[in-house]
C-alpha cells in the first residue's frame, strides 16, 4: 500500500511521527440481568462508581483538565441525566440498554446544536456514557495507549486522552472530532499535535503502521515513503531547534538585537498562576490583579486574607519587584456589594480608583493589607483608572494614614510606593502632572478610550487597535514624562504580548513589558529580533 | 428531584426577575454551567433561567438541564428567583454572568 495523504483541520499545532494506535471500543455485554429494582440499583452503583473514578482522575491532573472532568462529575451527579434511563428500567428495560438510550438521546441533542462549541460537548457525553457502561458491563474503561503513538479513530474522549502520557511525543488524528472539543483544548495545553475532520479512515482490517501528523497545516500522512518521512523528520528537527532556542531564552534576560536590555514582567490574575513557575523567567511581577479576592459569594475579603495572599506572591518573587493593583472593579467587572448596579455606561462610570475612593471602608482594608505585606519583598502599589492628579493625592493621603495607624499599633509594615495605571487618555496626555512613583500603561483600556471602540463588539473591533499611531503617541508621551521625572514606565496590557507590536512599542522608548507567563518565551524571542 | 422547601419558599416569596447578557466567549458552556449550578445550589431559593422573559424556565441547579439550554454568547439570560435568600441569590447569579464567569 502506498502512502496515504489525508487533510483535515488543525486542532493543536506541532509535528509528530509515531506508530498508529487505533482506538477500539470494548463492547462487553452485561453478564447478569435482574428485575427492575436490581437493574435500577446496578445503574445507580455504576454511576456512583464512575463519579468516584473521575474524582480519582481529577486528583492526578490540574487546571483545565481538572475542570473538564469536574464538568463530567457535575453531569453525573445530576439526577436529571439518568431520569429517562430509570423510567425505562421501571418499564422493563435492562440497565445498560436504558442508560445507553437515555445518553444517546442527550448526545443527539448536542450533535444537533447550532453552535460548534455545544456540538463538541457530545464527546464529553460519550465519555460519560461509556464510563458508566463499562462499570455496568464489568469492562475496563480505558485500554492502555502508549504515549509515543499517533492515536487514530473517529473521536477520542477526555478520559482516554488523560490516560496517555503525552510528554512522549504522541499525536492525535481523528476522522471526525472538533477543534473546539475539550480534548483539543487539552492537546494544545499539553503540546500534543492534533488533526481532526480527516473523514473516513481509508483502510479495512489492517491499519497502517506509521503516521506523520502535521498539526500546523492539518494534514496526516499514513505509511509514508522513506523520502517523505526523511523530509518530515528534517522539518521536525528544525521546529524543535527553534522551540528549544525560545524555551532556553525564557530563563535569560531579554535583550534586543542591538543589546538593549528590556525588563519582562509577569501579569498575574491569582496566586495559582505562579504555581510551578521558576521566578528566573521574569524580572518581577508587573501586574497582580486583586479582583479574584473579591469574587464569589464569600463576601469582601478581610485584611488578614488579603495580607496572606499578597505575602505569598511577594515571597514567590524572592526580592524581585511586585506591582499589585488595587481593586479594579466596575466597568465589565461588577462585584456584589461594592460596585453600583444599573449604570447606563459602566465603562465611563464609577470604576477603579473612583470606586475605591467612593468606598473608603473597603479601600482602607486593602491599603492596610498591602502595607503589612510590603515588609516581605519589593512591593509597589498601582491605582487603576486614574484620570486626574487629585485621585492619586487622595489615595496617597489614605495610604499614609493607614501606614501611620499600623505603626502606632506596633504592627510590622512598610509604605509601598504608589504609582498609577495610565489607561485614561487624560492621564497619558498630562502624565507629568501626576506625582506618581511609576507609570504602568494599561493598553487595553487606553486603546478603547482613545479609539472609542470596544474589542468585544465585533462591528467595531477593527478600530480597537493598540498599534494605532494615536495610541502609540500616548504611550510615547507617557514614556517621555517618566524619563523627565525619573520614574519607571512599563506596559502591562495585551499589546505587550502581541509580538507584531513589539518593535513599535520598543520604538516609543519603553523598556519594561509585562505579560502573562505563557507569553514570556515568545516575547523574549521577539525582543531579540528587534534592532533600533 | 423536587425540594419541598424550595416549593414552599416559592409560594411564600414573590419571584424576583432580572436579565443579563452572556459576555464570556462561547456562552453558557461547560465550565460556566458548572459554576452557575454550583453557585445556585448555595442558595435555598428556587432559581430558574430562560432565554426569553416568558420562559420556558429551566432549573438553574441542574447542570444537565442548564447545558440543554445551549445559551450562546451574546444571548440574554433571564433569571427568576423565589425564596428567603432570593435577593442574594439573584445578585450572585448576575455577578457571575457580568463577570463572564471569570473568563472574560
Amino acid at each position: 500500500m502506498g502512502e496515504i495523504h489525508l487533510t483535515g483541520h488543525p486542532a493543536s499545532p506541532g509535528l509528530a511521527i509515531g506508530p498508529v494506535a487505533v482506538l477500539t471500543r470494548a463492547v462487553a455485554s452485561r453478564a447478569t440481568k435482574g428485575d427492575p429494582a436490581q437493574e435500577a440499583a446496578a445503574l445507580k452503583t455504576a454511576i456512583e462508581r464512575a463519579a468516584v473514578e473521575l474524582a480519582e482522575l481529577i486528583a492526578t491532573v490540574h487546571g483545565e483538565a481538572a475542570e473538564i472532568l469536574e464538568f463530567q462529575v457535575a453531569m453525573l451527579g445530576d439526577d436529571a441525566l439518568a431520569e429517562g434511563a430509570y423510567e425505562a428500567i421501571a418499564g422493563g428495560t435492562v440497565a445498560d440498554q436504558a442508560w445507553r438510550a437515555a445518553l444517546d438521546a442527550e448526545i443527539a441533542g448536542y450533535r444537533a446544536a447550532d453552535e460548534e462549541y455545544f456540538r463538541a460537548r457530545a464527546a464529553d457525553l460519550v465519555d460519560i456514557r461509556d464510563r458508566v457502561l463499562a462499570g455496568l458491563n464489568g469492562a475496563d474503561a480505558i485500554a492502555k495507549i502508549s504515549g509515543d503513538s499517533v492515536v487514530t479513530g473517529d473521536d477520542i474522549s477526555p478520559s482516554t486522552f488523560l490516560a496517555v502520557d503525552w510528554t512522549r511525543g504522541g499525536a492525535i488524528a481523528l476522522a471526525s472530532g472538533s477543534p473546539s472539543s475539550h480534548v483539543a483544548m487539552l492537546a494544545r495545553s499539553r503540546g500534543a499535535p492534533m488533526v481532526v475532520g480527516l473523514g473516513p479512515l481509508p483502510w479495512n482490517g489492517q491499519p497502517p503502521s506509521l503516521a506523520l501528523v502535521d498539526g500546523d497545516s492539518g494534514t496526516v500522512i499514513f505509511d509514508p515513503k522513506p523520502e517523505t518521512r526523511r523530509l518530515f523528520e528534517r522539518r521536525m528537527a528544525a521546529a524543535n531547534a527553534a522551540k528549544i532556542a525560545a524555551d532556553a531564552g525564557r530563563l535569560k534576560p531579554a535583550l534586543t538585537a542591538d543589546g538593549r536590555r528590556i525588563a519582562v514582567l509577569l501579569n498575574v490574575a491569582a496566586p495559582d498562576d505562579l504555581a510551578g513557575l521558576d521566578p528566573a523567567i521574569c524580572d518581577g511581577i508587573g501586574l497582580v490583579r486583586t479582583e479574584f479576592l473579591f469574587e464569589g459569594s464569600r463576601g469582601l475579603p478581610g485584611e488578614d486574607t488579603q495580607y496572606a495572599v499578597y505575602r505569598r506572591i511577594l515571597e514567590w518573587a524572592a526580592g524581585r519587584p511586585v506591582t499589585i493593583r488595587t481593586l479594579d472593579a466596575g466597568g465589565d467587572k461588577p462585584i456584589p456589594g461594592v460596585t453600583v448596579d444599573g449604570e447606563r455606561n459602566p465603562f465611563l462610570g464609577l470604576r477603579g480608583i473612583r470606586l475605591s475612593l467612593a468606598r473608603p471602608e473597603v479601600f482602607r482594608v486593602q491599603l492596610r493589607a498591602l502595607c503589612r505585606a510590603a515588609v516581605h519583598g519589593t512591593l509597589k502599589v498601582m491605582l487603576p483608572m486614574v484620570a486626574i492628579p487629585s485621585e492619586l493625592d487622595r489615595a496617597n493621603a489614605m495610604l499614609d494614614s493607614e501606614f501611620a495607624a499600623l505603626g502606632a499599633e506596633g504592627i510590622a509594615c512598610a509604605r509601598p510606593p504608589l504609582g498609577i495605571m495610565v489607561e485614561v487618555p487624560s492621564a497619558a496626555l498630562c502624565a507629568e502632572d501626576f506625582g506618581a512613583a511609576f507609570y504602568s500603561i494599561g493598553s487595553n483600556d487606553l486603546t478603547q478610550y482613545t479609539m472609542a471602540a470596544a474589542r468585544d463588539i465585533g462591528a467595531v473591533a477593527d478600530l480597537n487597535d493598540a498599534g494605532h499611531p494615536a495610541v502609540l503617541a500616548l504611550i510615547a508621551r507617557t514614556v517621555e514624562a517618566g524619563r523627565k521625572r525619573g520614574v519607571e514606565v512599563s506596559l502591562c496590557g495585551d499589546a505587550a504580548a502581541d509580538t507584531r507590536l513589539t518593535k513599535a512599542l520598543l520604538a516609543t522608548g519603553l523598556t519594561t513589558l509585562s505579560v502573562s507567563p505563557i507569553a514570556v518565551a515568545r516575547l523574549k524571542a521577539a525582543i531579540a529580533g528587534v534592532s533600533a | 428531584m423536587h425540594d419541598a422547601n424550595a416549593n414552599r419558599a416559592a409560594q411564600t416569596f414573590a419571584p424576583l426577575t432580572a436579565s443579563a447578557v452572556l459576555v464570556n466567549p462561547v456562552g453558557l458552556h461547560a465550565r460556566p454551567s458548572v459554576k452557575l449550578t454550583q453557585c445556585a445550589k448555595g442558595f435555598a431559593a428556587k432559581i430558574e433561567i430562560a432565554l426569553a422573559a416568558d420562559g420556558p424556565w429551566t432549573d438553574a441547579k441542574s447542570p444537565v438541564k442548564v447545558m440543554r439550554v445551549k445559551a450562546p454568547q451574546g444571548a440574554t439570560l433571564y433569571f427568576r428567583v423565589a425564596g428567603p435568600d432570593g435577593d442574594a441569590a439573584l445578585a450572585a447569579m448576575l455577578a457571575l454572568v457580568h463577570d463572564g464567569f471569570g473568563e472574560a
